[in-house]
C-alpha cells in the first residue's frame, strides 16, 4: 500500500467503507454457484468474467432451474444495463484518455467504483454549485487539466477503487466456493440468493412509480411461473418497466 | 416448494461458460459504450434513460416473488410457508437498514426457526 502512487492509495481509501458490504455478497455467489452444480473453476470465472454481482446471483438462479440460455443471457445483460448510464456519465471525465487506456478504465466499472469516482469528480469541479466546496482548489482541476496530470490522475483514483473491489469480490467469491461444497442442503442456503434481491429491490421502491414497477413484476412473474421456458421473468421485467413509465406519465399529469 | 431450489444445473460446463462468457462480454460493452464513444454520442437518450429507470425494480422483483411466494393449495398454507414468513421478516430489516449482509441473517435465522424450531 505504502508503495502504490497517491492517487491510487486515494482511491483504495475512499472505497473501503464499501468493501465491508461487499463480502456477503461474494461469499453468497460463491456458495451459490457451487450450490446449483458449477465447477468451482466456472463459480470464480464468473467473478473475473462478469464481475457483477447481481446478474452472476440471477445466472446462477436460472442456470440452477435449467433456464433456456438465451433468458439466462438476456437477463444478466437487462440486469447490467444501468451501467449504460454511468458509462455516460462518467465518460466527459475520461475523454482525454487513449482508447487503449479506456478500455481498461471501463472494465471496472461498477456500482461501486461509479458511485465513489463520481462523488470525487463532481466535489473536484470548481464551477459546480451543488458539490460543495469543502475542498479547496484552485481552478486548475477542470477533467482536461487533471488528465494530463500524472499524480492528480483521475484515473488512478478511480482505478485503486476499482482494483479494490475487484480483489475483494473475487476473493470473496473465492472463499465461498470453499465453503460452499462443504455446507449442507438443509440449511437452504440457496435462499441467500432470493434474499441478496430483496436486499437490492427494497430501496429501489423510492416512490411511486418504481413501486409500481416491482409490483407489477413480482405479480407477473408469480402469475408466470407456470409458462414455458421460464418466460414469465422476461415478461414480468417487460410489464414492470411499461407499469412504472405508465405510473410516471399519470403523475406527471 | 419449486424443484428450482433442490436441484443443481443439468447444463454441462460448455452451456455453463457460454452463459458466463456472453453475459460477461455484453457487460463489457455495456460499460465501455459512451466512455469510448463520448464525442460522438454525448448522452443516453432521454426516453432509455426514463426506462433503465424502472430495469431494476422490475428485474429484481420478478426475481424474487418467485424464490420466496409459493402458491400453496390452501390460503393458510401459502401464507405460513417457511420462505414467505422468512422472506417478510428480511423484507422489513431490508426497508429499515438497508443493508445486505443484515438481510441475509436474518432471513436465514428466520428460515431455520420456522424450518426446524417451530412446531409443525
Amino acid at each position: 500500500m505504502a508503495r502504490l502512487p497517491p492517487p491510487v492509495r486515494a482511491g483504495v481509501r475512499a472505497s473501503l467503507p464499501l468493501l465491508v458490504g461487499i463480502v456477503p455478497f461474494g461469499l453468497v455467489a460463491g456458495v451459490a454457484a457451487v450450490d446449483a452444480g458449477l465447477s468451482p473453476v466456472a463459480a470464480l470465472g464468473m467473478s473475473v468474467v462478469v464481475f457483477a454481482g447481481a446478474a452472476q446471483l440471477a445466472i446462477i438462479d436460472l442456470l440452477r432451474s435449467d433456464t433456456p440460455l438465451f433468458v439466462v443471457v438476456l437477463t444478466g445483460v437487462v440486469i447490467n444495463l444501468r451501467m449504460l448510464m454511468y458509462s455516460a456519465s462518467i465518460a466527459p471525465y475520461f475523454q482525454r484518455y487513449r482508447s487503449r487506456w479506456k478500455a481498461v478504465l471501463a472494465y471496472f466499472l461498477t456500482d461501486q467504483a461509479y458511485a465513489v469516482a463520481i462523488a470525487r469528480y463532481t466535489a473536484d469541479e470548481p464551477d459546480d454549485e451543488a458539490a460543495g466546496h469543502d475542498r479547496e482548489r484552485d481552478g486548475s482541476t477542470t477533467p482536461e487539466a487533471d488528465a494530463d496530470d500524472p499524480a492528480g490522475g483521475r484515473d488512478w483514483f478511480y482505478l485503486g477503487v476499482g482494483a479494490s473491489v475487484w480483489v475483494v469480490w473475487v476473493v470473496a467469491t473465492a472463499v465461498g466456493v470453499g465453503l460452499g461444497r462443504g455446507v449442507p442442503d438443509a440449511w437452504g442456503l440457496d435462499f441467500a440468493v432470493p434474499l441478496v434481491f430483496l436486499a437490492l429491490l427494497v430501496p429501489r421502491l423510492e416512490d411511486r412509480p418504481t413501486t409500481a414497477a416491482g409490483l407489477a413484476a413480482g405479480v407477473v412473474a408469480l402469475a408466470g411461473t407456470g409458462l414455458p421456458y421460464q418466460l414469465g421473468l422476461p415478461v414480468a421485467a417487460i410489464v414492470g418497466v411499461g407499469v412504472g413509465l405508465a405510473v410516471e406519465r399519470g403523475a406527471g399529469q | 416448494m419449486t424443484d428450482a431450489f433442490v436441484v443443481a444445473t443439468a447444463y454441462g460446463p460448455l452451456s455453463v461458460w457460454t452463459a458466463i462468457v456472453a453475459v460477461g462480454v455484453a457487460t463489457y460493452l455495456v460499460r465501455l459504450s459512451f466512455i469510448y464513444l463520448f464525442g460522438r454520442i454525448d448522452a443516453v437518450p432521454p426516453a432509455v434513460t426514463r426506462a433503465l429507470r424502472y430495469v431494476p425494480a422490475a428485474v429484481l422483483a420478478a426475481l424474487v416473488v418467485p424464490s420466496i411466494v409459493s402458491v400453496e393449495p390452501t390460503v393458510v398454507g401459502t401464507l405460513t410457508a417457511d420462505r414467505l414468513l422468512a422472506g417478510a421478516a428480511a423484507t422489513i430489516v431490508a426497508w429499515r437498514t438497508g443493508d445486505v449482509t443484515a438481510t441475509i441473517v436474518v432471513g436465514l435465522v428466520a428460515l431455520w426457526l420456522v424450518r426446524f424450531v417451530v412446531p409443525v
